[in-house]
């Protein structure tokens, strides 16, 4: 787990709930959220400043350049917000290359302004940098030499003298109010375990710092000292990552237990599949099977480590080789359980589940003409090799069986030259 | 970052949060290695102090652990590697203070998971103070023949296979641990072995970077050439690359960035380790490993290419006359855990406990094969599990029914008793609870509760002699023996203890055959005669009506009845029973706030 984007609607209510608690002053900050289950009249009770004031709609959806792609509306009331969401959700649009339906929108007072400021707060290895720009809003990018940035190391107090350069050719009369703004922000970002925060823009109402449009990223690792803090947060997928019900289920499975399982579909027609053991190898395999020039034929991404009980094992690798030898095709394929040599994981204990999980699934795999390829050392590897073995010869499916003497990425070369020799 | 060497023979560190598996490993690289001292000088476990036995080659050796880590730094004071096992929530804060210590100089943390602002203090606070952060998210690091943290390379088959018990001349290091692991493996394959290797861990911001430890390595007279494997997501590349660009390396230096399968993915994606994240296009392998190459290290097509590559690089080393041949030396044996070797079915040892009652092994646990579902579902009662326990067998439920009575009529005998008086002095003395019962229960014996065996050994061994309640009162009366069970404080001939009564009854309506109590009652009838107190008391109906159980259940054999009551059943039907009580008389005694209890002298005969 890492670094986690959320959606604007919560850096926003982050933002404002901890302003007041860090700088004891309130932030006029107002915004709703709107999602399908969403009842506008509970809503409009809930949050009156709906229905007497003019509105701003956007998805809230983890994607920029909303303005640009005309799915910001401006100056609207309640009831053409509503149907201007009526509209839009639940309807697919394409970002970024990225195609994902819009399932989440933020609704806020619309703000008439003039000055537009850019804010940004980055966390780096030794400290954070912090940029602004008396230049900000949808031009930030052709304006980028007018941004600023200052770094402040770790375990260094933000002061003056550092925040100096950022403000240096702010108007007397909003140099002071925007400097203590920065501050506060600086030390919420602090405070909650964020690693990224932009304002572009945030505006000054009535002469306050007013944030029109935020992002905003936490470490989710944190969640332990912040879940009262964060209060009830979301952390969405990515925009345009759609999970199947089988890479849901997996990830229902990773987030209950201690140890990773991790699952993705690349081509659910590709005819090599992949079931690595570790973070570092079960990448390399997906690697190589691409260097090799065969990417289009990968069928996934996989990987399992942290020592997952045999539990855990049987029900990931029967999802593994339920999509594996989907739509069988009377080709062959093949697949990959690979692994480097554990430095602590009992390899024949993690074995036994995917042994079982191959038993049940037998007809599938002969029916999908399953090649299988395994290579993998660590403590009680020779058990767990041997134990594969038996099986391949027991249910009678071709299953080549390998260990720390074979290179560790070999079986993608035998796992292409099976695919690809004439069947 | 400091310059050269972490690491040496001698090297000792502490090691925080017991894990008995990680020590001994560490402890038999270091038999492996012939060190003469064991590298784990001391643990930190919070709130223990004291000693782990763990093995040193074949002798057993004591490890002092501590509570704290600023003690176990003013114990051990040339310890200078703290090995940081806590978990994500507390690895920081204890990382935090083992910096602190002047005596420290290297921390490696193990913990996936800790948070990026907590890694980003240590990271500050080390570099301020010259001290060497490894990890978050790490399994450690091995210097090749001197020193290993933790888990690193495994198990003691892959170090001799990787050669790892003697110095090679390759300086590696990664972010993945496990990666580092068959790197090992690799590098012994192609070249004369691992010098040291390090991994950094899968964080966004390790605690020392890929090019801290090469710079490190390009000091080390012994290192020749290097390996590094990075992977997609952050920057920590590219400041090897200035390195390289700056020419501060001047040894060799092959390198391979994994994640070039990045670009299948339409979306952004996690892979496996927090720091492995496809952002921009710097930071995908593609760009680093064109950027490494640029700059002047090795770096092959595919990771595939990596083990030709390094190969290739080192037998130049070796044309060029750069290295020197290493000296093959034959590690000595490690003595096989008795665990590992029985699972092997290379050896056997006995058992030394024996059990036949209950079984905690599976999904749940078992009074005598049954399992505790059953017994919650079919509504067995506390009788029940007496007889699963007690006897090995399901009762038929009037036999367990009867238990339950014995139970409850002997739960408690009011305060005045030796058992309940003991109790309530004890619990005033401001004692425990466990005290305060096992104080009353140690008066349980011939005089006060033991009756109920005795009643029932010399009724049945009268009965089975077939002797008269006459012949058998008289020939006890001959050895100076009263009759158990029989003789009551109060009741009287015509005044019948109530207890008796209800359990006669009972057993009259329920039990198949009720010789023995039958036989119990002509005693009694004689023995009444004789005197008018002389009636059968609690004990003597229990213990006689418990022969009728066990005979006429059918369910024991007749070894079985006499082992029974041999062995003092039926007084363990007491202790259990009069332990309600007891425990009752300790809380009451709590509850009211009694003071200490002291004897009035008045009621003390003080003589000569």
């Amino acid at each position: 787990m890492a670094r986690k984007k959320i959606r604007e609607y919560d850096s926003k209510r982050l933002l404002k709930e901890h302003f007041k608690r860090l700088a004891g002053s309130e932030l006029a900050l107002k915004s709703a959220q709107v999602t399908e289950s969403t009842d506008f009249n509970e809503l409009a009770n809930k949050e009156p400043w709906l229905s007497s004031s003019k509105l701003v709609v956007k998805p809230d959806m983890l994607f920029g350049k909303r303005g640009k792609s005309g799915l910001v509306a401006l100056n609207l009331d309640l009831a053409q917000v509503a149907s201007f969401v009526k509209e839009r959700l639940g309807k697919e649009v394409e970002m970024g290359g990225c195609k994902g339906p819009i399932t989440t929108f933020i609704v806020e007072p619309f703000i008439p302004h003039d000055e537009e400021f850019y804010l940004n707060i980055v966390s780096e290895r030794l400290g954070c940098s912090i940029s602004f720009s008396e230049c900000g809003g949808i031009d930030i990018e052709e304006n980028w030499d007018k941004v600023k940035t200052v770094f402040i190391p770790t375990r260094t107090t933000f002061s003056a003298d550092l925040c100096a350069p950022l403000v240096a050719t702010l108007p007397l009369e909003i140099k002071e109010k925007i400097e203590d703004f920065i501050k506060v922000v600086y030390s919420i970002f602090l405070d909650l375990d964020f690693t990224f925060l932009e304002m572009n823009p945030f505006a000054l109402v009535d002469g306050k710092p007013y944030p029109l449009d935020m992002r905003g990223e936490l470490d989710d690792t944190a969640t332990f000292k912040n879940f009262k803090k964060w209060g009830n947060l979301e952390f969405p997928m990515p925009f345009g990552r759609v999970m199947s019900p089988a890479e849901s289920f997996i990830h229902g499975l990773d987030e209950k237990t201690s140890a990773s399982l991790k699952f993705t579909v690349l081509n659910p027609k590709g005819r090599i599949w992949t079931m690595v053991a570790g973070g570092g190898a079960s990448v390399i395999y997906a690697d190589t099977v691409g260097d090799l020039g065969y990417a289009s034929e990968l069928g996934n991404y996989a990987e399992y480590s942290g020592a997952p009980n045999e539990q855990e094992v049987l029900q990931y690798a029967r999802v593994v080789i339920d999509c594996a030898t989907a739509e069988p095709d009377d080709k062959k394929r093949a697949l990959v359980i690979g692994g480097g040599i554990a430095n602590f994981t009992d390899v024949a204990a993690t074995f036994s589940g995917i042994i079982r999980a191959l038993r049940e699934k037998e007809e599938k795999l002969k029916a999908a003409k399953m090649h299988i390829y395994v290579r993998r050392g660590g403590p009680n590897y020779q058990l767990g090799l041997a134990k594969m073995r038996s099986l391949g010869e027991e249910i009678g499916i071709p299953l080549e069986v390998f260990g720390p003497e074979a290179t560790m990425t070999g079986i993608c070369k035998q796992a292409i030259d099976c695919i690809t020799a004439s069947a | 970052m400091a310059t050269g060497q972490l690491f040496s023979r001698t090297t000792q560190a502490l090691f925080y949060n017991y894990k008995q598996l990680p020590i001994q490993r560490m402890l038999d690289f270091d038999f492996l290695c012939g060190r003469e001292t064991p590298s784990v000088a001391g643990i930190i476990t919070p709130g223990a102090e004291g000693f782990q036995k763990l093995f040193f080659g074949q002798e057993e050796i004591a490890i002092p652990v501590h509570s704290a880590v600023e003690a176990a730094c003013a114990a051990h004071p040339t310890a200078d590697v703290f090995i940081n096992f806590a978990s994500f929530r507390s690895a920081a804060a204890s990382s935090m203070a083992a910096l602190k210590q002047p005596t420290i100089r290297v921390v490696a943390i193990i913990a996936e998971g800790v948070p990026e602002s907590d890694t980003k203090q240590l990271i500050a606070y080390a570099k301020a103070n010259n001290k060497v952060v490894i990890g978050p998210a790490t399994v450690g690091g091995i210097q090749a023949g001197a020193f290993k943290i933790g888990d690193t390379a495994g198990t003691i088959d892959n170090i001799i296979q990787c050669k790892l018990y003697r110095p090679g001349s390759v300086g590696f290091v990664s972010k993945s641990g496990g990666m580092s692991n068959e790197m090992y493996n690799t590098i012994a394959r192609v070249t004369d072995g691992i010098y040291e290797g390090i991994a950094i861990g899968g964080d966004v911001f390790p605690g020392s970077t890929l090019s801290d430890h090469i710079l490190r390595f390009n000091n080390i007279p012994q290192v020749k050439m290097m390996v590094v494997l990075g992977e997609l997501g952050g920057r920590d590349e590219y400041s090897l690359v200035e390195a390289l660009k700056q020419g501060k390396v001047n040894k060799p230096v092959v390198a391979w960035v994994s994640g070039t399968c990045a670009r299948l993915f339409k979306s952004e994606v996690q892979f496996g380790h927090a720091g492995a994240k496809s952002g921009g296009e710097m930071e995908s392998a593609q760009a680093k490993n064109e950027a490494l190459r640029d700059a002047g290290a090795i770096v092959p097509t595919s990771f595939e290419e990596l083990e030709i590559a390094i190969k290739e690089t080192f037998e130049k080393l070796v044309e060029d006359g750069k290295t020197t041949p290493v000296k093959e030396i034959t590690p000595p044996q490690i003595p096989e855990d008795l665990s590992i070797a029985i699972k092997s079915g290379k050896v056997r040892a006995p058992t030394h406990i024996v059990s036949t009652i209950s079984d905690d092994r599976g999904e749940e646990p078992c009074y005598a094969g049954v399992p505790m579902s059953s017994i919650v579902e079919q509504g067995y009662g506390v009788g029940d599990v007496i007889s699963l326990l007690w006897f090995k067998r399901s009762l038929p439920r009037y036999c367990t029914h009867f238990i339950e009575i014995c139970v409850m009529l002997c739960a408690d005998h009011g305060p005045c008793v030796s058992g309940a008086h003991n109790t309530i002095v004890t619990a005033r003395a401001g004692k425990d609870l466990v005290s305060s019962l096992v104080s009353g229960l140690l008066t349980i014996g011939p005089r006060f509760g033991g009756a109920i065996d005795d009643a029932a050994r010399y009724f049945k061994d009268a009965y089975d002699k077939g002797l008269t309640p006459y012949e058998f009162v008289e020939s006890m009366k001959k050895k100076g023996i009263r009759v158990p069970g029989i003789g009551h404080r109060i009741k009287r001939g015509d005044n019948r203890d109530k207890r008796v009564e209800l359990l006669q009854l009972y057993a009259r309506t329920n039990f198949p055959s009720v010789k023995y109590m039958e036989y119990a009652v002509e005693v009694e009838t004689y023995t009444l005669s004789k005197a008018n107190n002389l009636v059968m008391n609690v004990d003597g109906a229990i213990g006689s009506l418990f022969l009728d159980l066990l005979a006429g259940s059918g369910m024991f054999s007749k070894t079985e009845i006499d082992e029974i009551v041999e062995i003092g059943y039926l007084n363990g039907l007491f202790v259990l029973a009069r332990s309600i009580g007891l425990i009752g008389h300790t809380f009451d005694q709590k509850r009211l706030k009694q003071p200490l209890y002291r004897h009035p002298w008045e009621d003390v005969l003080y003589t000569k």
